[in-house]
């Protein structure tokens, strides 16, 4: 009886994988902040042009403006990074997928391209026209990735989700092609942010995402004891009383905000949803009540440091922040798949 | 005794019935492939010769063959050598490259995902050459030899990160590499000085617009060496794609399929330097021309098929959509898409179960 007692799931404890966290959550976070102070503090000095430290304070400085410009810049980063950090790690939590990116999954392709269609076709051209068709697009894509993946008797396999979104994203890329092919206004418009960047987009841009990031951001945290119990499976999470679908659609709700709205923001960017949670995990643990919050703080600082690291990287042009991003998330693919490889 | 012999002499007819039965259903599946690869060839020709005689600017088959001859004809003569005929002949020597390049691919690791568009190779291949030419101001057969080191790098890459488990890892492996070989070339773009529409249409989708005839020299020659060494090198194809234990039980060892490989590859590159990534060509002509063969892989026929999908693709691209002029790839990306999601939703994509339902 004693030992029935201590089978049940303590959400508290790491589920499956074992492993502890390796520092407690006060000291963890502590560094995470410490990070993420430090990867903006260099955004703001380091650069084609790098600036002393009296500039960022001092605006009588000759180069306080290029402090400026560069500030935008790194809010834009921090606020995008933290959704597709925290897009990612839902979306691993809810199909129970290590595999799972709002990049590899297809949704930035959904929203890319229902974005496009807007410009090119319904003449969209403001921010406030661009959000609700990203998320429109991002849904869809999402829908559509994981109904066809989930045909055939094994269901949505991890494999069998990533490859339907590799296949949904190509396609889209093609018509997307299509479209930016008959008007090349939007195409030369639409070159830098087809890639992924921070760069450029000014404040107005971040304002008009932000109360969409903020609501997303509050679901996926309520969401962490979803999370939890979803990770048992779906009989043990609907036996200890949780309305599984209801939980699912705020879940789903949420990573259509975070992800569209990053698109939206700064272009499709993939791997960063797949990175930051799984190095997350190792450093703190698999309780989503840590990890989702650890993820919005890793996510904005990889995406600083990697744009950071891209302005300095191959001089004397900018690698963009969308190519700096899968130079660090193809090798962690690749680790993963030969990880999960073996249980397939 | 006697008896003994009346019964041999008695079954004489019927053994000679049998064996004529079985002779017959022995040849049935190699005439039907006769009867498609003459099918397949008409269907090139006829694609070929709309791509070249129709379109937004007609040309008389007379005219054709008098501009062939060397006869100048004002207006024509130029829009046919310059424009029309090179991207025709291109669309063929490309579409033959990609369907056996692809077809090798997906036979010798037996499934049909393992194209090389789908695991990176193309890619591969389009990012060395974008960087050779872009970057290093390269020309002509360096390109071509650009290429084929991208394709390498990318094919081995996969292999030894998939290791011995074939698949569903190699697939993920090639399209986690595929993601890293499209920031390549995205960041080749970003470096020219100049937004080059053309230059990204050529080597992130595929386009077999505005190619020089050198260009097509360098790979028709390639291609007069490799395919005959792919048709001495397929002989086994049909033992090898039983995999690698059943074909070394059989005599035939994992060298060949290696020499495969190596060749599919080779093809793949060669296409990638002339054309681009034509995206899906190498995926969709390896199933296509099994079904058309009854279930029995075919190299030539798949060849032909890639032919015939670039012709009508390119086609299509260039006058079906009024006032636009759509790369090849983009056309062949957009619709082969929806078959890759049809493939994937039709169900079990084990590598031999999938293999044999396409």
């Amino acid at each position: 009886m004693a030992a029935l007692v201590q089978t049940r799931p303590d959400t508290s404890r790491p589920l499956g994988g074992g492993s502890r966290s390796r520092f407690a959550t006060p000291t963890s976070a502590a560094i995470a902040i410490a990070v993420l102070v430090g990867a903006g503090v260099l955004s703001l000095l380091v650069g084609a042009r790098w600036v002393p430290v009296e500039a960022v304070w001092d605006s009588t400085h000759p180069l306080h403006p290029i402090v400026e410009v560069r500030f935008e810049r790194t809010m834009l980063g921090f606020a995008v990074g933290a959704a597709l950090g925290l897009a990612g790690a839902l979306m691993q939590g809810l199909t129970r997928n290590p595999l799972a990116d709002p990049g590899i999954l297809g949704v930035n392709a959904g929203a890319t391209f229902a974005m496009v269609i807007g410009m090119t076709v319904f003449g969209a051209s403001a921010m406030g026209q661009f959000l609700p068709l990203a998320f429109v697009g991002a849904a869809a894509a999402a829908l559509l990735v994981h109904a066809i993946a989930s045909l055939g008797r094994d269901g949505a396999t991890p494999m069998k989700l990533a490859i339907t979104g590799a296949a949904l994203s190509a396609g889209l890329a093609s018509w997307t092609t299509g479209l930016l092919l008959a008007d090349r206004k939007t195409m030369e418009s639409f070159r830098f942010w087809q890639v992924g960047t921070i760069g450029g987009r000014g404040f107005d841009v971040l304002l008009a995402g932000l109360p969409f990031l903020v609501v997303g951001a509050v679901l996926a945290l309520a969401g962490a004891r979803l999370l939890n119990t979803l990770a048992l499976g779906e009989d043990l999470a609907r036996g200890l009383g949780r309305r599984t679908t209801r939980d699912r659609l705020v879940i789903a709700l949420a990573i259509v905000l975070l992800a569209g709205t990053a698109t939206a923001l700064a272009g499709p960017i993939a791997f960063v949803g797949l990175v930051v949670p799984h190095v997350v995990r190792t450093l703190v643990g698999p309780d989503y009540a840590r990890v989702l919050p650890f993820s919005m703080l890793g996510g904005a600082a990889l995406i600083v440091v990697a744009d950071t690291i891209g302005r300095i990287v191959l001089p004397p042009s900018e690698v963009q922040v969308g190519i700096m991003a899968a130079a660090v998330g193809v090798p962690v693919f690749i680790v993963l798949v030969r990880r999960t490889g073996r249980a397939l | 005794m006697t008896q003994i012999l009346d019964r041999r002499s008695a079954t004489e007819p019927a053994a000679r019935e049998a064996g004529d039965v079985v002779r017959r259903a022995r040849r049935a599946p190699i005439r039907h492939h006769r009867r498609l690869v003459a099918g397949l060839v008409l269907a090139v020709v006829a694609a070929f010769a709309a791509r070249v005689l129709l379109g937004d600017y007609t040309v008389t088959i007379p005219d054709f063959f008098r501009i062939l001859g060397g006869e100048q004809i004002p207006g024509a003569t130029y829009i046919v050598m310059e424009s029309k005929l090179p991207r025709a002949v291109l669309a063929v020597l490309v579409g033959i490259a990609f369907g056996i390049g692809g077809a090798i691919f997906q036979t010798t690791l037996r499934n049909p995902l393992a194209s090389p568009d789908i695991v990176g190779v193309s890619l591969g291949a389009s990012a060395a050459a974008v960087s050779a030419v872009a970057l290093a101001g390269w020309t002509g057969w360096s390109v071509s030899l650009a290429a084929v080191g991208g394709a390498l790098a990318v094919a081995l890459a996969v292999r030894s990160i998939a290791g011995d488990h074939g698949g569903f890892r190699l697939i993920l492996a090639g399209i986690g590499l595929a993601a890293a070989m499209q920031s390549v070339i995205q960041y080749v773009f970003t470096r020219v000085d100049e937004w080059d529409v053309q230059l990204v249409l050529r080597w992130l989708t595929g386009s077999v617009n505005g190619v020089a005839w050198s260009t097509i020299g360098v790979l028709a020659a390639v291609l007069a060496v490799l395919l005959p060494a792919t048709a001495w090198a397929a002989r086994s194809l049909r033992v090898t794609e039983l995999g690698d234990d059943t074909a070394r039980g059989l005599g035939v060892g994992t060298g060949r399929t290696d020499l495969l490989m190596l060749l599919g590859t080779l093809l793949v590159a060669v296409g990638v330097a002339a054309a681009g990534p034509v995206a899906f060509v190498a995926f969709l002509a390896g199933p296509i021309a099994r079904a058309l063969n009854r279930g029995r892989t075919t190299l030539l026929a798949a060849g032909l098929v890639g032919a015939v999908i670039v012709l009508v693709g390119d086609y299509a691209g260039a006058y079906a959509f009024a006032d636009l002029n759509l790369p090849v790839g983009v056309v062949t990306g957009a619709f082969g898409a929806p078959f890759l999601l049809w493939l994937l939703a039709r169900g079990p994509l084990n590598g031999h179960r999938g293999r044999r339902a396409a």
